[in-house]
């Protein structure tokens, strides 16, 4: 550790594993929360009591030349990228920080990745160890500090988008790297076909590539790495250069674009990069080089399924409409019952996060 | 650690057998002892056993028949790939069956605008990259033993290789798999999205050493070949000097492709070998590969070469064309078969340590072989901090196989304790079933056992590897007490 400690670090461990002995012996599930930021994206409504673990947070270790960080998961994300960027570091996989509220815990739980992700990995590529507490209130700590560690099975990246329902994240260390040397960004005119055809054929060339967006007949491509090796594939690939493009990856990470405005149901897609676009669904934002799409409005869930299995992936519902209804696709009966034994081998008495991942989960 | 043949006249095993010959080719059994010889052990041949019987399918419909006889008639199964494990995974059960995913060897489809492969398990690691070739790609991990290993198989221990700090391990770069159940049943993990909507079933299955399931498919992500590599080779003349070298290399914000450390025996007996060049009178030395395109990687060869210069680097060699650098790399990626030179056998050890340690964890290897009275030479992956340190010994010596055992196990006690792990890619099979409890607590093995039973409640994939099972020992089938080394 080579940082001041912050006034506000404090290790609530204890007080979380009362709270859930609590909970378990008067059957009374709990929800999770932190910064509160994601109780309308991502999962269900949880109608269970809240627990809040905000104040467990802090920087635990950071080792820049060991390129790993472990910090308490209630601590906000911003806190995290400032002593990084002291060290010329940075988290990889570009979260969403969702007014600086956006806490550890709930992206690894959520496994939000920004624009980066194609290239650079989401949350649970980076994610080396866990410590967490189970339904059965017990302390636990899988995986380490370390880039490789393959003793028993990977309970760490298991609880990335698991969404609180294996357990209460406590701790977590992460793959960091170094600051890319130079970024910039050119904008292209072209068809939403045209983008994903484009996105995956320069995708596919050894080049700095680090974000490909289309939306509104624009397709914008960030190359960020070795200054020499980001110019001179910016010379190639020609385009117009985009202004100010640091605040434009902000807007599309943090979903403050005009695309993502209003109370409209919003739609994501996690589908083949190349697959093609869905015309009947209106409007559309394309993300992470093709893999991921987002729709707004009113839809029939099965036929978004539809065109999300045929594209090798799947829909969900993000944002708004009826989260009291499943946000995810049915799955299969087998993947079901795996599921569901899956979560019971770590939360026999289901007290953690009640259908917020499925209903029957 | 041979034993004679057991249950030969055992009903269920005439059962067995029977139903097996009913849904296999003749050709696809192996029942004697003598031919089933060839199956008795990985890559870690200290352990060895014979199955009732080995079965080779042809098909996943056969796969999946075979695992429903066992699961019918309550059969250990054991999974098999190239068997190049380091860690007797693949051990057969002598009261199961061993079930060889080899003949599935098909590339399915290779889609070059998606930049994806799929692949049955069979398929060997380099032919993924040399059908990828002709589209400009590559699939990414390369473990030493890439020409013979199974992507079967490295998936099933999350393999990693020397390109594992930038590129990733396994788990990083598969998107897909079908998966059969310990009943047969199919199943279609992951997505071609870059992720799924429940529990990251990929992260579990991936490194789960065959007890979750059988991976019958995978699709891999295949990566543009970079323009150009370029490998830094410096000797220095302190395991100190190449320890601080390695860090310098990482706080100045360079990701090498490849960045690996190696002691002096081990330099030594490699250079007999592969005759790559190597400084034969460093204490260590260390390659650092670095690629991407020709502007970036002639910066880094400049920056890495002026850092080792100024950290006391003896010898300094930068690679001048892809035969050279190809040169530069077989001394390394024959370090294991060179040292099987020096010695009438070497064990092979496999702990992760924070790469800040590695003076102080070297030197107390140093001390321990002094110790034990037996030499090693040690391979690191010093970018990842994987450390291989290579026990030389005799097995035909009972005393110097309980030394070198006694030896590797106190390497893992010292990779935990600095704050490391007890194996970084290797995976813990039979062998380093019983450290688990140096990194894990009862209530942590407990949680292992317990995600077991969610997938395989009769517990017959690959028992008695991977995970100490502790609750429900009385009706556990575990390995018979010939297997366990204390």
């Amino acid at each position: 550790m080579t940082e001041q400690r912050t006034s506000t670090d404090s290790d609530q461990s204890e007080a979380i594993i009362a709270a859930l002995q609590d909970a378990r012996e008067r059957q009374a599930p709990v929800y999770i929360s932190a910064g509160g930021t994601k109780r309308n994206l991502v999962g269900r409504q949880c109608n269970a009591a809240e627990l809040d673990v905000s104040a467990h947070r802090g920087i635990v270790d950071y080792q820049p030349q060991e390129l790993v960080i472990t910090a308490r998961a209630g601590t906000p994300l911003t806190e995290i990228a400032a002593i990084l960027a002291g060290h010329q570091q940075r988290l990889p996989f570009e979260p969403p920080l969702f007014g600086g509220r956006a806490t550890l815990g709930g992206t690894l739980a959520c496994n939000l990745s920004g624009p980066a992700r194609p290239w650079s990995g989401s949350i649970r590529d980076m994610v080396l160890g866990v410590q967490m507490i189970n339904g059965k209130c017990e302390r636990l700590t899988f995986g380490g500090k370390v880039m490789k560690n393959v003793a028993g099975y990977d309970v760490s990246r298991l609880q990335a988008g698991a969404l609180g329902t294996l357990g209460v994240l406590t701790e977590i260390s992460l793959k960091v790297l170094p600051q890319p040397q130079k970024a910039l960004s050119l904008c292209f005119a072209m068809t939403a076909d045209e983008a994903v055809q484009t996105m995956n054929q320069r995708a596919a060339e050894p080049k700095p590539l680090s974000g490909a967006f289309w939306v509104d007949g624009q397709l914008y491509l960030r190359l960020s790495g070795a200054a020499n090796a980001v110019d001179s594939t910016a010379r190639q690939w020609g385009g117009e250069s985009v202004e100010d493009d640091n605040a434009l990856w902000e807007a599309l990470r943090e979903m403050a674009l005009p695309f993502f405005a209003g109370d409209a149901p919003l739609w994501r897609f996690s589908v083949q990069s190349s697959a093609r676009v869905a015309t009947d669904f209106g409007e559309t934002l394309i993300d992470w080089g093709g893999a991921q799409r987002w729709l707004r409005g009113e839809h029939s869930r099965e036929q978004l399924d539809r065109f999300a299995n045929d594209a090798g992936g799947h829909a969900s519902l993000f944002r708004g409409g009826d989260r009291n209804s499943e946000v995810r696709p049915p799955l299969g009966k087998v993947e079901r019952r795996l599921q569901q034994q899956l979560k019971h081998s770590f939360d026999p008495d289901g007290i953690l996060n009640p259908g917020r991942l499925y209903s029957w989960l | 650690m041979k034993t004679a043949r057991q249950n030969l006249t055992n009903p269920t095993s005439e059962a067995l057998k029977r139903r097996l010959r009913a849904c296999l080719p003749a050709d696809c059994i192996i029942e004697d002892t003598e031919s089933q010889r060839p199956y008795e052990c990985d890559a870690l041949t200290i352990y060895r056993d014979l199955p009732l019987a080995v079965v080779l399918p042809e098909t996943v419909a056969q796969v999946q028949q075979v695992l429903q006889i066992c699961d019918a008639l309550n059969v250990p199964v054991v999974a098999r790939g190239a068997g190049t494990g380091l860690c007797a995974g693949a051990m057969p059960h002598p009261e199961g069956v061993l079930l060889v995913l080899t003949k599935l060897d098909r590339i399915l489809e290779i889609d070059p605008l998606a930049r994806t492969a799929r692949v049955q398990p069979g398929v060997s690691n380099l032919s993924i990259s040399e059908a990828a070739a002709r589209h400009g790609l590559y699939y990414a991990p390369d473990p030493s033993s890439q020409i013979a290993c199974s992507i079967g198989g490295n998936v099933s221990e999350n393999s990693g290789g020397v390109h594992c700090l930038k590129y990733g391990l396994t788990v990083h770069n598969i998107l897909a798999m079908t998966v059969l159940t310990v009943q047969g049943e199919a199943l279609t993990i992951g997505s071609l999205g870059l992720d799924s909507p429940g529990y990251d079933l990929m992260a579990l299955f991936t490194g789960s050493e065959g007890l979750l399931g059988i991976v019958t498919e995978v699709t891999v992500r295949l990566l543009p070949a970079p323009e150009i590599a370029r490998v830094v080779m410096a000797g220095f003349d302190s395991i100190d000097a190449a320890g601080d070298a390695v860090g310098a290399v990482i706080a100045a914000g360079i990701i090498p492709a490849g960045l690996e450390m190696m002691d002096r025996l081990a330099v030594q007996a490699a250079e007999d070998f592969a005759h790559a060049g190597y400084p034969r009178d460093a204490a260590a030395i260390l390659l650092c590969e670095m690629d991407g395109t020709r502007e970036e990687v002639a910066q880094h060869v400049e920056e890495v070469t002026a850092l080792f210069k100024q950290l006391g680097a003896t010898s300094l060699t930068v690679s001048q064309d892809e035969a050279h650098r190809a040169l530069l790399w077989k001394g390394r990626k024959s370090a294991f078969p060179a040292v099987g030179r020096i010695a009438p056998d070497y064990y092979c050890m496999d702990g992760t340590i924070p790469r800040g340690q590695v003076t102080y964890v070297l030197n107390e290897i140093y001390r321990l072989s002094e110790h034990y009275g037996l030499p090693v030479a040690n391979v690191f992956h010093a970018g990842d901090g994987n450390l291989h340190p290579l026990i030389l010994f005799d097995a035909s010596d009972p005393q110097q196989v309980r030394k070198a055992e006694s030896f590797g196990g106190d390497i893992l006690d010292l990779s935990v304790r600095v704050g490391g792990c007890l194996t970084g890619e290797h995976g813990v099979g039979v062998e380093k079933l019983r450290k688990m409890p140096s990194q894990f607590s009862g209530q942590e093995l407990a949680q292992f056992e317990d995600i077991k039973y969610a997938f395989d409640p009769a517990l017959n994939l690959n028992p008695g590897k991977g995970i100490p099972i502790l609750k429900r020992c009385q009706e556990y089938r575990a390995l018979p007490a010939r297997h366990q080394h204390d």
